[in-house]
C-alpha cells in the first residue's frame, strides 16, 4: 500500500472509526459492486477504509468530478484511494457518464457507488437512479453488495467544511440476486430495500 | 556512558518485572482456558477475563511509557484516550447541524488545550477551563446558529461529555505535574497506584460478584453490580492499595484509606456512566474493540476516581 493511502486510512479511522460489520456476506476478492446510501463526502472514504487492506487495492470508489476533481482533493481521490471520477454536470451531453465505470469493471476492479446520485440528509436513502440497474445487467458476473453507512451525515453535514469525529459502522449485506426479466423499477426498489434493511439491524 | 535506566527507582524495576511476569502467566492461563471450548456462559466469562488481562497490559504499557519517555508522551496518550472516549459519547448523543462548530471545537481545540495546560503546569487554568470557559462559550456558539430545538438538552449533554471524557480523565496524567517531595519519578508511581487500585477494584468486584453475588445494587443500571461483589472486591482492593504504600508518599494506613476512596469513586463512576449510557439507549459505549465495548467502558471508573485522588494528593501531600 502506498504511504499516502495508509495515511489516509489512518486519518479516516481516527475521525470516524469506519468499523466494518459483515452481516450478510464475508470479505471476498470476488469482483463486486458495493452500493450504499449517501449522506456525506466522507462516505466514499469510509467504505473504502473499512475494507480489508488486500481488497482496497482492487476496489475503486466513484467520486464526483465537481467535488473531487480539483487540487488537493483530486490528489487524495486519485493517488490516495484510486477513485474513478465521473461527470455529474454532463458537460458533454453525448458522453455516457457510466463509461469510466464500465472501463474499471472490464479491468476486473470492484466498484463503490452511490445510486442516489446526491447526498441525502435522512437515515433513509432517496430512490435509486438507473445506473446500478444498467451495470448489473451488463456485468452479470459481478456480485451486488448492499452497504449501509450510519452517522456520517452527523460527521460532515451538507455545507460543513470540517468533520466532527463520530463513530461510523459500515454494514455489508447479502448480495442482491438478479431476477431474469425484472423491470428496472422493481430491481432498483429491491436494491434500495436491501440497503434500508441493513439500517434496521442494531449495531454489533 | 549513562544507561537508560539511570534515575529509575528500584521500586519501578521491581513492580515492572513482577507485573510482566504475572501478566504473562495470566495471559497464558487465559489463552489455555479459551482453547478448551466451554459452554456459552463459561466462554463469555473467559472472554471477559481475557479482555481485562489485555486492559492490564495496556496499563503496564502506559506506565512504562510514562517512565521511559517522561510526562509528554503520557499526556499525549491520555489526550487520545479522551478523544476516543468523547467520540463514543458524542456518537450516542443526539446532535443537530447547529452543534457542528461547537463539537468540532470540543475535539480539536478543547482537548489539546486542556492537556497543554496540564503539561505546562497551569493548575489555576486547567482546573476551571472546561467547567467555566467551555461551559459558557460552547453553548453561546451554538446559540448563534439559531436552532432552538432541544437546545438546553443538547448543550447539557455536550458539557457532560466534555466533563467526563476530557476534564475528569485528564486528572489522571495531571498527577505527573504535582510538586511532590522527592524525585519527579515518584509522580509516575502515583499514577500507577491510581490505575492499579481502580483496576484491582474492578477485577476483584467482578470475581467476588461471580462467587458470592446475590443482592443486586441497581439491577436496571448495571445488572452485574452486587452488594457482595462491591464489599468483597472493595475490601480486597483497599487491602492491596494499603499494601502498596511503599511506592507512595502515604503511610500504610493513609494508603488504605485513600485506596478506599478510589474504590468508592471508581464504583460510582461505573454505576453513573452505565446509567448515562443506558439512558442514551446503548448497552456498550462503543465498538472500538469488537466484543469488548469501547474506550469509556474501560475508563469509566478512572474518570470518577482520578479527580478526587488528584485533589486528595494535592491538598495533603504536595509541597
Amino acid at each position: 500500500m502506498r504511504p499516502s493511502s495508509a495515511l489516509l486510512v489512518g486519518v479516516v479511522k481516527l475521525l470516524v472509526g469506519a468499523y466494518a460489520r459483515w452481516v450478510g456476506t464475508a470479505p471476498s476478492d470476488a469482483q463486486r459492486i458495493y452500493f450504499a446510501n449517501h449522506t456525506s463526502h466522507i462516505d466514499t472514504l469510509a467504505i473504502w477504509s473499512s475494507l480489508p487492506r488486500a481488497l482496497r487495492r482492487r476496489t475503486r470508489p466513484i467520486a464526483a468530478r465537481d467535488y473531487w476533481g480539483k487540487g488537493l482533493k483530486k490528489y487524495i481521490a486519485t493517488r490516495g484511494f484510486g477513485a474513478v471520477l465521473i461527470d455529474r454536470a454532463r458537460a458533454n451531453p453525448e458522453a455516457d457518464p457510466l463509461e469510466p465505470l464500465r472501463a474499471s469493471l472490464r479491468e476486473g476492479d470492484s466498484l463503490i457507488i452511490f445510486p442516489e446520485g446526491t447526498r441525502g440528509q435522512s437515515a433513509v436513502p432517496a430512490p435509486f437512479r438507473s445506473g446500478l440497474f444498467r451495470l448489473a445487467n451488463e456485468f452479470p458476473g459481478v456480485e451486488l453488495i448492499p452497504v449501509y453507512l450510519d452517522n456520517l451525515h452527523r460527521s460532515l453535514p451538507k455545507g460543513a467544511l470540517l468533520p466532527v469525529p463520530v463513530v461510523c459502522t459500515v454494514r455489508f449485506g447479502a448480495p442482491v440476486v438478479r431476477i431474469a426479466d425484472e423491470s428496472k423499477e422493481s430491481f432498483l426498489a429491491r436494491a434500495r430495500d436491501a440497503v434500508i434493511g441493513l439500517a434496521d439491524r442494531k449495531s454489533a | 556512558m549513562s544507561h537508560w535506566f539511570d534515575g529509575i527507582p528500584h521500586e519501578f524495576l521491581w513492580l515492572f518485572g513482577s507485573l510482566i511476569g504475572l501478566l504473562g502467566l495470566a495471559s497464558l492461563t487465559g489463552a489455555l482456558l479459551a482453547r478448551r471450548r466451554n459452554d456459552a456462559k463459561k466462554a463469555e466469562s473467559i472472554e471477559n477475563l481475557n479482555a481485562r488481562i489485555n486492559a492490564w497490559w495496556v496499563m503496564v504499557a502506559i506506565l512504562a511509557v510514562a517512565f521511559l519517555t517522561g510526562p509528554t508522551m503520557t499526556l499525549v496518550l491520555f489526550a487520545f484516550a479522551s478523544f476516543f472516549a468523547l467520540r463514543e459519547f458524542i456518537t450516542l448523543t443526539p446532535s443537530r447541524v447547529g452543534d457542528h462548530l461547537s463539537l468540532f471545537l470540543s475535539f480539536f481545540v478543547i482537548i489539546p488545550a486542556q492537556y497543554v495546560l496540564i503539561g505546562t503546569g497551569q493548575y489555576g487554568i486547567f482546573a476551571i477551563f472546561i467547567p467555566v470557559y467551555a461551559f459558557l462559550l460552547l453553548p453561546s456558539i451554538t446559540a448563534m446558529r439559531s436552532d432552538i430545538e432541544d437546545f438546553l438538552s443538547r448543550s447539557a449533554k455536550q458539557q457532560w461529555a466534555l466533563m467526563v471524557t476530557v476534564y475528569c480523565l485528564s486528572h489522571a496524567p495531571a498527577l505527573l505535574m504535582l510538586p511532590l517531595p522527592g524525585a519527579p519519578e515518584r509522580n509516575a508511581l502515583l499514577l500507577f497506584y491510581l490505575l492499579l487500585v481502580v483496576q484491582m477494584s474492578d477485577v476483584m468486584q467482578y470475581v467476588f460478584g461471580k462467587l458470592f453475588g446475590k443482592t443486586k445494587i441497581a439491577p436496571l443500571v448495571s445488572p452485574s453490580k452486587t452488594v457482595e461483589g462491591f464489599v468483597g472486591g472493595g475490601l480486597a482492593a483497599t487491602a492491596i492499595g494499603g499494601a502498596m504504600w511503599w511506592i507512595t508518599p502515604f503511610t500504610p494506613l493513609q494508603s488504605a484509606a485513600i485506596a478506599a476512596i478510589i474504590v468508592v469513586m471508581g464504583f460510582l463512576g461505573g454505576l453513573t456512566l452505565s446509567a448515562v449510557k443506558r439512558s442514551l439507549g446503548a448497552k456498550d459505549w462503543g465498538v472500538m474493540i469488537e466484543g469488548h465495548g469501547g474506550m469509556l467502558d474501560r475508563t469509566d471508573s478512572i474518570c470518577f476516581a482520578a479527580p478526587v485522588f488528584f485533589h486528595v494528593v494535592r491538598w495533603f501531600y504536595a509541597s
